[in-house]
């Protein structure tokens, strides 16, 4: 039971790591990413790639992995997504779709389409012998560095010089731009973090969550049930929503297997029928 | 009667424009003159039936769907069920999964009241999610991951006739002339609704919905009729694909499609109808074209094709002759 409830935990904090890049574009940017499960899985691929075919060590790949994808997000934010910011959902959704489409058969077609395995070092391998509790290391290892990620980011977006940048360009880009802020080195920086920390969580939760090439479509709408339920006006709202719904992810499919991912779905649509701007959303 | 000028305005868009007339004179000359590509024109008149389902709701009503497969796929296993359980006859298994997708749209029409587009989103998604997985789940009733098999269809008789009626064969001739009929019939409909007044008013509440509903429009039944209206025809789709094809898989309500025929309809243009049967005849041979080049790795294509689409722009991607001219000033 408290094993469960310990992988729930893992899993949660793993989805809140992959998502809250998603959370920024969308809530505070208001473009609607579809293709964020791309970067996860870039990160994902990367560790996998080098760890199985140049034997780097598990720890410097995480650290490439983040590196590499926040350098990719730069990249196509600079060129593709900064003209889509001021069109329409629509042009978003199309757009994005696009490039998971992209990103799905361009992985298929270089590495191959079946699933991908990752061998942890040793010292993450086996379970720790507490009492009647079974934890992982590997999931103990998960949440203490999403842990540490989540207080480092709060500590960033609530204190430090760039995170009130970042918040006054959100509220209001033109006025932020007249007061001298460069906002769209800001979003840059920013987008370029979120896919960062997707990568990073792609490359954690390679062994969670499974990595083969459509990655991004499946866990696409986990990601975005991560962003619509918790609102997107704070970062603690996606973080509960990530715990919430990795619990009652892992619970289910331990006592219903049957029903699967029907739970979540149908949890989801109850809940923003509910609240529609997401649960822990401030009214505007 | 005279005629006040906004109704001889509303009187001028509803005329029948001659490429109007020309496009349904077209679709029985296809089947006259192409017997041989029967199948392949099947499939375009399914899909264009489908994109004209989410025209009307996304076109004229704005709503942004990610799950429109969700009631393509309910008409389709609907069909496939009643066809295989039931009785064999066509029509009335179309008029059943129509009733039935009907019945869906307006059950979760409610769902698409309230919130943003990220909400409307989610929550398509979500449905047709669901139904995925209780496709997926109920494997004695669906056939599971393999599909529905075994559906045999009866031959297609002109109801009130004695004649011995028409069975789907190999090459698709019947079937290609069942869905052309149904195509033209849910256009000819399609068309005297969005030039009603009902049809008017979702445009004026797609504008602007606050000043529809001050202006005494009561949009949530609007919405509510639109969408029951598009679940049925997306229902008539799907039904008519399992009833040609005499199969029913899970990949009706895949994800894929539901973003296919958003795609589709963004490439024949929203919001005037027709954009769907373009859309699909676009589509259905590039697809054909570049799957026969590379099939398994036609997504690659059709993901840059839409990145592409959206980057240039709809309105410029189909009029190559802007592409060099200098943009007006916005």
């Amino acid at each position: 039971m408290l094993t469960l409830l310990f992988d729930g935990v893992a899993y949660g904090m793993l989805l809140f790591i992959l998502a809250v890049g998603l959370a920024v574009t969308l809530g505070l940017m208001n473009f609607i990413n579809l293709a964020h499960g791309a970067f996860a899985m870039a990160g994902g691929y990367i560790t996998v790639l080098l760890m199985n075919r140049a034997g780097v060590p598990f720890l410097a790949c995480l650290a490439v992995a983040f590196v590499a994808t926040a350098l990719l997000g730069a990249l196509l934010e600079r060129t593709l997504y900064r003209p889509m910011y001021a069109r329409p959902h629509l042009d978003q959704v199309l757009f994005s779709i696009g490039l998971v489409f992209m990103a799905v058969t361009a992985v298929d077609y270089v590495v191959g389409s079946m699933q991908q395995n990752i061998r942890l070092p040793e010292w993450l391998q086996g379970r720790l012998p507490i009492e009647a509790v079974g934890i992982g290391k590997y999931r103990l290892f998960i949440v203490v560095t999403c842990a540490l990620l989540t207080v480092a980011l709060q500590w960033i977006l609530s204190r430090t010089r760039f995170g009130s940048r970042l918040r006054a360009s959100v509220d209001d880009p033109r006025t932020a731009g007249g007061l001298g802020l460069d906002v769209n080195r800001i979003f840059l920086a920013t987008f370029a973090v979120g896919s960062g920390l997707a990568g990073l969580g792609g490359a954690l939760g390679a062994e969670v969550l499974g990595l083969d090439p459509t990655f991004p479509l499946k866990f696409m709408i986990y990601f975005l049930i991560v962003v619509s339920v918790g609102g997107t006006t704070t970062i603690t709202g996606p973080l509960l929503a990530a715990l919430l719904l990795g619990i009652a992810d892992v619970a289910g499919k331990y006592y219903v297997p049957k029903l699967g991912a029907f739970i979540v779905y149908t949890l989801m649509i109850a809940i923003l029928l509910w609240r529609p701007q997401g649960l822990f959303a401030r009214a505007r | 009667m005279a005629a006040s000028p906004a109704a001889r305005s509303l009187a001028g868009y509803a005329r029948w424009r001659w490429w109007e007339l020309a496009l349904l004179a077209a679709l029985p000359l296809s089947w006259l003159l192409l017997p041989g590509q029967s199948l392949l024109l099947n499939e375009i008149a399914i899909v264009a039936l489908f994109a004209v389902s989410l025209d009307l709701i996304l076109g004229y009503a704005g709503i942004v769907s990610l799950g429109h497969a969700a009631f393509f796929g309910f008409g389709a296993y609907t069909a496939a069920l009643f066809a295989k359980n039931v009785m064999p006859d066509p029509l009335t298994g179309l008029a059943v999964a129509v009733g039935a997708s009907a019945l869906l749209g307006l059950a979760t029409s409610v769902l698409v009241l309230r919130g943003s587009d990220l909400t409307r989103l989610m929550v398509t998604l979500g449905v047709a999610s669901i139904l995925y997985e209780l496709a997926n789940r109920l494997d004695w009733l669906t056939g599971g991951a393999d599909g529905l098999q075994g559906v045999v269809m009866g031959a297609l008789t002109v109801p009130g006739s004695t004649l011995a009626g028409f069975a789907f064969d190999l090459s698709g001739r019947t079937a290609y002339a069942y869905s052309l009929v149904v195509l033209a019939i849910v256009l000819v409909v399609a068309r005297r609704l969005v030039h009603s007044p009902f049809g008017i008013s979702l445009q004026a509440l797609r504008d602007n919905r606050l000043r529809a509903s001050s202006l005494g429009i009561s949009t949530s039944l609007r919405l509510v009729a639109v969408y029951t209206i598009a679940a049925a025809i997306a229902g008539a789709a799907g039904a008519l694909l399992a009833q040609t094809t005499g199969f029913a898989s899970l990949d009706v309500f895949d994800f894929h499609r539901s973003a296919e025929v958003l795609l589709v309809l963004v490439i024949g243009g929203t919001g005037y109808l027709y954009g769907g049967v373009f859309g699909a005849l676009v589509f259905k041979l590039l697809h054909d074209l570049i799957a026969a080049w590379t099939p398994q790795y036609w997504n690659f294509w059709l993901g840059l094709f839409l990145v592409a689409l959206v980057l240039v722009g709809r309105d410029r991607f189909v009029r190559p002759w802007t592409w060099f001219a200098r943009r007006p000033p916005p």
